[in-house]
């Protein structure tokens, strides 16, 4: 059997494959982080709960209304995204012209509530949602076995990433969105309605959340506790990449989601801690981050 | 930029009037256990004091830690291990705890410090997430068994901590003691020093104070405190979980100031008592705590910002803005 520094090279990919899914998942939650703060000013810790709530609500739509995988593949983002928008609309922008640290606690509450209510009415075991048919099985690929939907996942992820930092970066849109970004009362001035610009922007973040949590829910098992762990490593991804980039956040996540995978092949006890070591090292030696412009 | 604390100082200069409230909270405290049940007290002035050791730094800093359950569950995995396997008195036990808190806030406060506003909450909260996992694999916490059934020992070996009014009493005598030093420190040159770096880091740079040393002196400060807390709470219970280590703990001591009120010598006292009461009755409910918990911190933020005590504070004649 091949070798790979004395580990079978079938465990590390493996393990290489587990890092590059989580890092998937990283990515689209550092990605949506970072668009909602670079529009708010506001670092959304109701992140994580609106993951859940994705999956949740494939769960739900799937259970309540037979609505399969790849329906809700559309419909969860827009539902959890309306949520949001809903969310924004009576509360978080009522926000806006105070510290950032209100917007931080304020959607503390909104994620412990969401939370809550769930882990209420479906307490804390996992529930399982099935692999759609045309993604179940696997693929030989000759040096592994792949599942079909774990290749699945980690694709649709690429593109949903690019997809969106090509649709902030080129689309008329995305200007808008980088313009009200870098000086609201000016583009406001120049007759865009800003403020829905803000709600919308919170809108798609919420979205992007969701669609990540639908897309993990055959992966991991639904639960309402899965969003509260994910958040806080997800702080620290964007600790390490730092919120002034888009692509920064996205190549972070991957990065980190593939060190996590390495140290569960040399050396498992650290795997749960390496994202937060990295997030140290980085501190010390660039503080804002390694693509953050801001101190 | 920091708006943090929007009600107006009331600390300093005490008058008679407030040595007289002083005097009457501090009988009511010592008659209290003979009316209502020592034990919920006793939880209530560890919280309390929990929460003061934050609002010094919240408050009086302007710095939102989200880790602040590293150096409260800390500090009581400490001394229960001290005391416990160790056979440490109650009194080395507690400041062991102490040593191992401020050690551990030294630690995370040379991090974070690097950062500011949000990304200092993300910072602490991402290392204290560390301390967690920390804990749940050490050996001498016992994962989720925890360290239980831990003596309460006599303190300075001949007053019995068994008996409850005795243990109760030390509680009250620890718990004044660590109010008074937030207290000491809020109203110390040192303190108007951290209240400048709070209103405004960039002028209290320009005026040559390191502002780097003033904030890690004030986060070790605020953690040793914590860990007095956590300590003593670990002696009163007798035992140390990873409850105490998490971050729902780190954000229920938010809670217990921000109600209260941000920045007010006594709000974070009256908060903890409010969140500690509210659990007690919970419990027994079948509400989920974590709703409720939500909840308040959303209308919070919302409705009143100041707390109930920067509330009563902000209302209150023009007396306390002249100082």
């Amino acid at each position: 059997m091949t070798m790979v520094f004395g580990i079978p090279i079938q465990a590390f990919l493996g393990q290489l494959l587990v890092g590059l899914i989580n890092g998937s998942f990283y990515a689209m939650l550092s990605l949506g982080l970072a668009i909602i703060f670079g529009m708010l000013r506001i670092i959304n810790f109701a992140h994580g709960a609106q993951y859940m709530l994705g999956a949740f609500v494939g769960y739900l739509l799937l259970a309540t209304a037979g609505i399969g995988y790849w329906p809700a593949l559309i419909l969860v983002p827009l539902i959890v995204g309306l949520i949001g928008v809903v969310i924004e609309r009576l509360a978080i922008s009522r926000l806006y012209n105070l510290d950032p640290l209100y917007g931080l606690l304020f959607t503390f509450g909104l994620a412990l509530v969401l939370e809550g209510v769930f882990r209420y009415y479906y307490g804390v075991s996992g529930r399982p949602y099935a692999t759609p048919p045309l993604l179940s099985g696997g693929t030989n690929l000759g040096f592994m076995f792949l599942p079909n939907y774990r290749g699945w996942v980690v694709v649709a992820s690429l593109v949903v990433c690019l997809g969106t930092w090509l649709a902030i970066e080129k689309t008329k849109f995305g200007s808008y969105l980088r313009a009200a970004t870098e000086n609201p009362s000016l583009v406001q001035a120049f007759g865009v309605n800003v403020p829905l610009l803000l709600t919308l922007t919170y809108g798609i973040g919420s979205g992007l959340a969701g669609l990540a949590g639908i897309m993990a829910a055959p992966v991991y098992q639904v639960s309402p506790l899965m969003g509260s762990d994910l958040i806080i490593i997800v702080f620290a991804v964007v600790v390490v990449g730092g919120m002034g980039s888009i692509l920064g956040a996205i190549v972070t996540g991957y990065i980190l989601g593939l060190a996590e995978g390495l140290t569960k092949v040399f050396y498992p006890e650290a795997s749960s801690t390496v994202v937060f070591v990295i997030m140290a090292l980085v501190l010390l030696v660039r503080p804002a981050g390694l693509f953050g412009k801001d101190a | 930029m920091t708006d943090l604390t929007l009600s107006r100082e009331s600390a300093g200069a005490a008058g008679p009037l407030q040595w007289a409230l002083l005097a009457l909270a501090i009988a009511a405290l010592l008659a209290a256990p003979f009316v209502v049940y020592p034990i919920f007290l006793m939880k209530i002035l560890c919280f309390a004091l929990f929460a003061c050791a934050f609002n010094l730094l919240l408050g009086y800093t302007g710095l939102l830690s989200f880790g602040h359950a590293t150096f409260f569950g800390g500090a009581a995995y400490f001394a229960a291990h001290a005391v416990k396997v160790w056979h440490w008195p109650p009194e080395a036990g507690i400041l062991l705890g102490v040593a191992g808190a401020a050690v551990l806030g030294l630690v995370m406060g040379f991090f974070a410090i690097r950062r500011q506003g949000i990304y200092f909450a993300m910072i602490t909260l991402a290392l204290a997430q560390m301390f967690y996992f920390f804990c749940v694999q050490a050996p001498f916490t016992h994962g989720e068994d925890g360290i239980q059934g831990v003596p309460r020992g006599e303190l300075l070996g001949f007053i019995s901590l068994h008996e409850p009014l005795n243990m109760y009493y030390f509680v009250v005598a620890v718990f004044l003691i660590g109010v008074f030093a937030v207290w000491r420190i809020v109203n110390s040159p040192f303190g108007m020093i951290l209240r400048s770096i709070r209103e405004n880091e960039g002028r209290a740079v320009s005026l040559g104070y390191s502002v780097a040393n003033y904030k890690l002196a004030a986060f070790v400060m605020s953690a040793a405190l914590a860990g007095l807390a956590g300590a003593l709470k670990a002696i009163v219970f007798q035992f140390a979980t990873l409850t105490d280590v998490t971050w729902q703990m780190s954000g229920e001591v938010i809670l217990m100031t921000l109600l209260g009120g941000i920045g007010t010598m006594i709000g974070p006292i009256v908060g903890a008592t409010l969140v500690v009461a509210l659990q007690n009755t919970l419990a027994t409910s079948g509400f989920p705590v974590t709703i409720a918990t939500g909840l308040i911190f959303m209308a919070c933020v919302l409705v009143f910002r100041r707390g109930i005590v920067g509330e009563i504070l902000a209302r209150l004649p023009e007396r306390h803005s002249k100082q």
